[in-house]
């Protein structure tokens, strides 16, 4: 009883009991859960795309039988002797003349043979080096002219701009729910303090220090903002799980797996947004309540 | 010790002609443990003075001492340390409507964090000093005019003040109820407090003949 009243000094509840604060507040939440789970999804994707897409490596030997420029066997067998003893190449394969065939019917039709075509012969590998295959490529075209290197990296950077501009947006959303969230609450405060106004004339002139009057709001907004916060990331819980089911054929099933398996970074950020909620909360109070209260003797 | 140097005030927003000035060239002194009546007609400025003692006002020129303090020396939180050592009982008691007779009372030694043991103690006896520990979880609007009154007198002294001011505190007491609270105030004085009353009440002032400040238009009229 005695806890009560103390904790309750101002009659604050009564004045700060504002339904408005929370509803908004969890609306905002739910918007910024939907944000981090959507940049999270982003780089999960773009990782998992990104790798494969960046490792590919394809090679084309133009008149693969003529001979080498050291006139010590075919074009073919130097390039593919380059290519075994290269650390950074694995994997690689001749493509099969039946795969060729079935690459360049649409274009050429179902026999390409028969028309006498020169096709080059095409080695399919593994780019696992750090840097970029042009060493690689200056190196096949001595042992054989007009060789050509092809890795994936311009779609990988293609890939990586994408996603970054995705989580530009992604913090961008972020940034204007905090900051409607701080307006909300500083809003709230005011309608509170006006309310109050002379209740705290009074506080005041018993000798209230700022910083009491101040953390009186601020502890009544952090446990409003931390409410409203929490009802709205749990409601976009499974708004996320859905999304999450719905990315997992495009991620692979070793990263998400069933129903409720979001990502280990999402389950470790989500409950981070009701900590924010309430820390906007608390620094938006104690500023409004701070600045008004200069206006007392 | 309350001193004051050729205090001037004037309210803002007010026009800038000679008489919008509430106080002009006030200089007087009180000695810690005194006592002193304020007197005056109606709208001579008793209330104003009141404000600068227990730092509700800043004046417009002149020098105020409270306490052993500069009030224009001081930061903003040992002000509000020096108004915990100041008790006021305000013209309108400006008690918290939302809390019971008790929770007023408590409130400044809540704010002051004294224990709840103390609080409890200090708040009943006073309560019964003033004649009311019947009416502990009254609300403010459930009591009577003399009632609230009581309670603002109670809030103002249970803290233990060094300065006590009343701004006209027997306005709503009958004789009985206004002699009771002179027993109150002249008993703290004696324990050493400081004491200024702001009062209509002549029958009272002769009754106890303490040295009095008197105002008119915001001068100093009379000091002694
Ligand atoms: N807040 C205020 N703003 C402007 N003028 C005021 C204010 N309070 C008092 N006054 C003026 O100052 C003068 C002195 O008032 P006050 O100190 O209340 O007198 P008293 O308490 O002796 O009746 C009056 O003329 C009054 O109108
Ligand atoms: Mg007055």
């Amino acid at each position: 009883m005695m806890a009560r009243r103390r904790g309750d000094l101002l009659g604050l509840r009564a004045a700060l009991s504002d339904r408005l604060l929370p509803v908004l507040v969890g609306a905002m939440s739910f918007l910024a859960a939907l944000a981090v789970g959507g940049a999270l999804a982003c780089a999960t994707l773009a990782a998992s795309w990104q790798g494969d897409t960046e490792a590919a490596l394809t090679i084309q030997v133009p008149q693969p039988n003529d001979p080498d420029a050291a006139n010590d066997g075919t074009r073919l067998a130097a390039v593919q002797r380059a290519l075994a003893v290269n650390p950074d190449v694995q994997g690689e394969a001749i493509m099969s003349e039946a795969e060729m065939n079935r690459l360049i019917a649409p274009w050429l039709g179902s026999d390409a043979a028969s028309l006498g075509l020169s096709l080059p012969a095409v080695i399919t590998a593994q780019w696992e080096g750090e840097g970029s295959a042009d060493e690689l490529a200056t190196q096949l075209q001595q042992a054989s002219p007009g060789t050509l290197v092809k890795t994936g990296a311009i779609w990988a950077q293609r890939v990586a701009a994408l996603t970054t501009s995705l989580q530009a947006c992604a913090l961008a959303v972020l940034l204007v729910v905090a900051l409607v969230a701080a307006a909300v609450v500083a809003v709230a405060t005011r309608s509170g303090l006006a309310q109050l106004r002379e209740t705290i004339d009074t506080v005041h002139g018993l000798g209230a220090l700022d910083s009491d009057i101040a953390g009186r709001f601020a502890t009544r907004a952090i446990w409003l903002a931390l409410g409203g916060s929490a009802g709205g990331t749990l409601l976009a819980l499974p708004m996320l799980a859905w999304l999450a089911w719905l990315a997992a054929p495009f991620t692979g099933p070793a990263r998400l797996g069933g129903f409720f398996n979001l990502p280990p970074a999402l389950l470790v950020l989500v409950p981070l947004l009701p900590g924010m909620a309430a820390l906007i909360g608390w620094v938006t109070a104690q500023l409004t309540v701070r600045g008004w209260l200069r206006h007392l003797p | 010790m309350v001193r004051f140097e050729d205090v001037w005030l004037r309210y803002r927003h007010a026009d800038r002609a000679p008489e919008a000035e509430a106080l002009r060239g006030i200089s007087f002194e009180i000695e810690d443990g005194g006592f002193r009546w304020l007197t005056g007609p109606s709208g001579a400025g008793k209330t104003s003075l009141l404000k600068l003692i227990y730092l509700a006002e800043h004046p417009a020129r002149g020098r105020i001492e409270i306490l052993g303090s500069r009030a224009a020396r001081i930061t903003r939180r040992e002000a509000a340390l020096l108004r915990r050592r100041i008790g006021v009982v305000y013209q309108d008691f400006r008690l918290l409507p939302q809390l019971d007779a008790y929770d007023n009372v408590a409130l400044p030694m809540r704010l002051a964090r004294r224990s709840e043991a103390q609080v409890r103690a200090d708040v009943d006896e006073i309560l019964r000093w003033v004649g009311l520990a019947h009416r502990l979880h009254a609300r403010p609007d459930e009591l009577s005019g003399g009632e609230q009154q009581r309670i603002a007198i109670a809030r103002a002294v249970v803290a233990r003040p060094k300065l006590l001011v009343a701004d006209e505190p027997t306005g709503n007491l009958d004789n009985e109820q206004a002699e009771r609270l002179m027993l109150l105030i002249t008993a703290l004085n004696k324990l050493g407090t400081t004491v200024i009353v702001a009062t209509h009440n002549t029958a009272l002032v002769e009754r106890y003949p303490f040295p009095r400040l008197s105002l008119e238009h915001g001068r100093l009229v009379h000091d002694g």
